[in-house]
């Protein structure tokens, strides 16, 4: 057991974990910040997906340990309010349905946005074809991203 | 709209939604003298000592508050229900707060979410209920200006009196109509002036699933609560021998071991828990485990065993569940005849969000809280198990990542709720997925031989279905295993038993440890490949175009939707180098009908290029919600038809996560177009219809292109001759 920082959507949680814990289950039981999903434990389907420094990340498959003291995002730091192009744009285009996978969805579409503000159907499927939705919601998670897009370029 | 999935008696009910007596309550009730429901004032009920399940309070503010009785998983009755009660009762959408009811079959009726029945069961009740606080609020309206209330209309949450244009709003009404009785009879708003229903409104839950707050039974958590694993019989009705956890003890955070058993269709099956600070301490333990099972006592199956039995049972006798006419005799005189045999997998229902419940069982009471379709099942289960009437057994719902048939199943509760009696702790027990994709139940895999015949004219002479598979009905100790499944139909339309002179079908149930249980819209999800394919089979022998060739045997609606279907997908037009396919099936009272085009890549591959759909659901609600579910449910059949099976091997299902098992991805789904019916047809399911068709419609489509017949799934897209 070590003694671990995290700072999660710019707060710091200080925590006791095995430093194997996936970064995950660190999030969800010892800082309690529960909108990051479990799926599957094996960077297979995205819902656990965080922002690690920017970069968007499997949190099923981080140790805790190699991401003490860096900054992460999890979705409920995106926005207090809804207020970002893509949660704009998942909301008009009413994407979830069991809304489980969503943050996963909703994380990654936010990375590849912000490296790529236009992006081609090629580079939405490269982007979220490791994002598994068991409720089908894939073609309105294409559309939303375009919306995402356009509501970017008219602010 | 705020949620508070919370327990309620209906006292509670009115404390929590901050009411206060004078509230206008009205709700359902069974009436003790005839079996037949009744809308009734809260008051009123009281003092006659009628037991009332509350459903819409209204207080001195105007605000709505109203308990919905089903669970969310997906398919968005969350948003159907408040849009039927604020449209009849003349509110803004807005002003209706939403509570979910806790488990309790005798006051809300069933609960169970399944059989796409949310709207289907109760969306008369539903909009009379409003109705009739609408009545209410306008006779006292009138009775206050001393005028007549046909004089009077409400609108926006205010009576108006159309003459004078004076107002009252609700909140100055309800305390006086709360005095009144419910109406007897209201009348219903024409469709024709419908505000709020068949406009496509944005789901009220959608805000809290795009920033992490919906709650769903994984993020449910108690203080002081711990996290449990619990490594069950690979083999699914081993019993535990022995087990040694001296390594599983040495792992930070581990508190307790213990055996556990969960109710599997009345089966108790075995497992050993581990139970932590925290999940992965828990999982770390479970995989330190060692326990030695003992699994002789039944068969272990292999998925060639299993469809090697079933295929020689579709040779032998069948339990018949339905025939017309003599198959036998038609099929042997006639010229133009084809035979075939179709076999769909054993798939597992593998939700995003995997099986969770959370227990906490106190001195006085045990309350469960966890993604659950079925809260009066659970409640009534638990209560049987320890001994308990209904009030000590609070079933709580959650938002539920997905559902599919897999969480109206009672097991996975009774593991919580054993586990927390035993530690005094409030514990949630969790599923890896490895767990959820393994234990089952299953869909289960099933074998169809079908046989039939066209007449001269081009007509369907004789259909003749065998079936063989497992019966979800059989799995009980005790249950007769001599009786016919009644879903040996589930799919097929209708119309064609009034137009096939001569039918049978028939089903020989397999036995097999392996359990199954319903998966999104159950028998039909396998039936409807066997039946559309074998009906396009049919059309080919008679030279038919497919659509012409269904048109001739079926009534005005089908006839109706076949038309909007050859329409919006360009059939008539259809080029070379395309394959298009056609099938349509029933399934909770809703029609559907599919149309697939489908192409060959530059390196032979095939490629699905667009599906339209045309959904009949008779009247309905909310088309944007509809046309959701038909997308998903298009999503799951391809990934069923193209992508994913489980298989046993040793009795043990192999696929194990999402590597093995394989689902479709964003970059595997066409383009999907989804068209609805406008009709005054009973209200049909519409979580699960849009399923059974797609799967027949590709494989015809496939045809169609290549001359390839697809008959057993899954297949590959990739490796079509
Ligand atoms: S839970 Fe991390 S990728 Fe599935
Ligand atoms: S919305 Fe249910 S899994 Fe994606």
């Amino acid at each position: 057991m070590a003694s671990i920082t995290l700072k999660l959507n710019n707060k710091n949680y200080t925590i006791e974990a095995d430093p194997k814990m996936p970064l995950l289950w660190a999030i969800r039981d010892l800082a309690g910040l529960t909108g990051t999903k479990y799926g599957c434990g094996i960077a297979q389907c995205g819902a656990c997906t965080v922002h690690l420094e920017g970069v968007p990340v499997r949190s099923c498959s981080v140790p805790v340990s190699s991401a003490a003291n860096k900054n992460i995002t999890t979705i409920e730091g995106l926005s207090t309010d809804n207020s970002t192009a893509v949660q704009r744009a998942w909301i008009l285009e009413q994407v979830p349905q069991c809304g489980y996978c969503q943050s996963g969805q909703i994380m990654a579409a936010s990375a590849l946005l912000k490296r790529n503000p236009n992006p081609t159907d090629k580079d939405i499927d490269t982007a979220m074809q490791g994002h598994i939705c068991r409720c089908g919601t894939y073609p309105r998670i294409r559309k939303a991203i375009k919306t995402a897009a356009q509501l970017m370029t008219q602010k | 709209m705020e949620t508070t999935p919370k327990n309620i008696s209906r006292r509670n009910f009115i404390k929590l939604s901050g009411l206060t007596g004078t509230a206008l309550t009205l709700g359902f009730s069974f009436s003790t003298s005839a079996n037949e429901l009744d809308i009734w004032n809260a008051t009123a009920a009281e003092s006659s000592g009628v037991e009332l399940n509350a459903w819409i309070s209204i207080d001195t503010n105007g605000k709505v508050t109203l308990m919905n009785h089903r669970s969310e998983m997906g398919q968005g009755s969350f948003q159907s229900v408040p849009q039927m009660i604020a449209e009849e009762l003349e509110v803004a959408l807005d002003q209706v707060n939403i509570i979910f009811a806790p488990g309790n079959g005798r006051k809300y009726g069933s609960q169970v979410t399944g059989g796409s029945s949310t709207i289907r069961g109760s969306y008369k009740k539903l909009l009379r209920l409003g109705a009739s606080a609408r009545e209410m609020l306008i006779e006292t309206a009138a009775k206050k200006w001393g005028v007549n209330k046909s004089e009077c209309y409400a609108e926006n949450g205010t009576v108006i009196h159309r003459a004078s244009g004076k107002k009252f709003h609700y909140g100055e009404l309800v305390t006086e109509a709360a005095k009144l009785e419910a109406p007897k009879d209201v009348a219903l708003k024409n469709p024709k002036d419908y505000k709020l229903i068949r406009k496509p409104l944005p789901r009220q839950d959608t805000p809290m699933k795009v920033n992490g707050k919906a709650v769903f039974g994984l993020d449910f958590k108690l203080p002081s609560m711990l996290y449990a694993v619990v490594e069950r019989s690979p083999r699914f009705q081993g019993k535990v021998i022995k087990w040694d956890d001296t390594e599983t003890k040495k792992v930070p955070g581990v508190r307790h071991v213990l055996k556990v058993t969960r109710d599997e269709f009345g089966n108790m099956r075995e497992g050993v828990a581990v139970v932590a600070d925290n999940t992965w301490a828990a999982m770390q333990g479970r995989k330190a485990l060692k326990i030695e099972w003992d699994d002789t006592a039944f068969p272990h199956h292999s998925t060639e065993e299993l469809y090697t039995k079933m295929r020689e049972q579709v040779k032998g006798e069948m339990i018949s569940f339905r025939t017309m006419g003599n198959t036998t005799s038609a099929f042997a005189k006639a010229e133009k005849k084809v035979e075939a045999t179709y076999e769909t997998p054993y798939e597992s229902h593998s939700c995003m969000e995997p099986l969770n419940c959370v227990a906490n069982v106190t001195d006085d009471k045990i309350e469960i809280w966890g993604p659950i379709q079925g809260p009066d099942w659970i409640q009534q289960n638990i209560c049987a198990h320890f001994k308990l009437p209904p009030e000590k057994v609070i079933v709580n719902m959650t938002f539920l990542g997905g559902g599919f048939g897999r969480k109206a199943f009672t097991d996975y509760p009774y593991e919580a709720v054993m586990i927390s009696k035993e530690i005094k702790a409030p514990v949630q027990v969790i599923w890896t997925r490895e767990d959820d994709m393994t234990i089952g139940p299953f869909r289960p895999g099933m074998v169809y031989q079908c046989k039939g015949a066209v007449t001269g004219n081009g007509r369907i002479g004789s259909f003749e279905t065998k079936i063989s598979g497992q019966n979800m009905d059989m799995q009980n100790p005790g249950a007769d295993k001599t009786s016919y499944n009644g879903s040996d139909t589930e799919g097929f339309l209708e119309g064609y038993f009034e137009s096939i002179p001569h039918y049978s079908f028939g089903d020989s149930p397999l036995d097999s440890p392996v359990p199954v249980m319903w998966w999104r819209s159950v028998y039909s999800s396998t039936n409807a490949f066997a039946f559309e394919s074998f009906i396009d089979e049919l059309a080919v022998q008679a030279a038919k175009d497919p659509i012409d060739f269904r048109r001739q045997h079926l009534g005005e609606r089908y006839q109706l939707l076949m038309n909007k279907l050859e329409q919006v997908s360009g059939w008539k037009e259809r080029g070379k180098n395309t394959g298009y396919g056609v099938a349509i099936t029933e399934c909770f009272s809703s029609i559907v009908g599919e149309v697939v085009k489908v192409s060959k890549t530059a390196d032979g591959k095939i490629k699905i290029d667009k599906v339209w759909a045309v959904m009949d659901c008779g009247w309905y609600v909310n088309p944007d919600i509809i046309k959701a579910q038909v997308e998903g449910s298009i999503v799951m059949a391809l990934g069923a038809a193209t992508k994913h099976e489980t298989t046993f091997k040793d009795g043990k299902a192999v696929e194990r996560n999402f590597v093995e098992y394989k689902m479709p991805r964003i970059q595997d789904i066409p383009e999907i177009e989804v068209h609805i019916m406008d009709n005054e047809e009973k209200a049909g399911g519409v979580g699960e219809p849009g399923l059974p068709p797609f799967t027949p419609a590709l494989t015809n489509a496939i045809f169609d292109l290549t001359g390839t017949r697809i008959r057993r799934l899954p297949f590959s897209l990739d490796k079509i001759g």
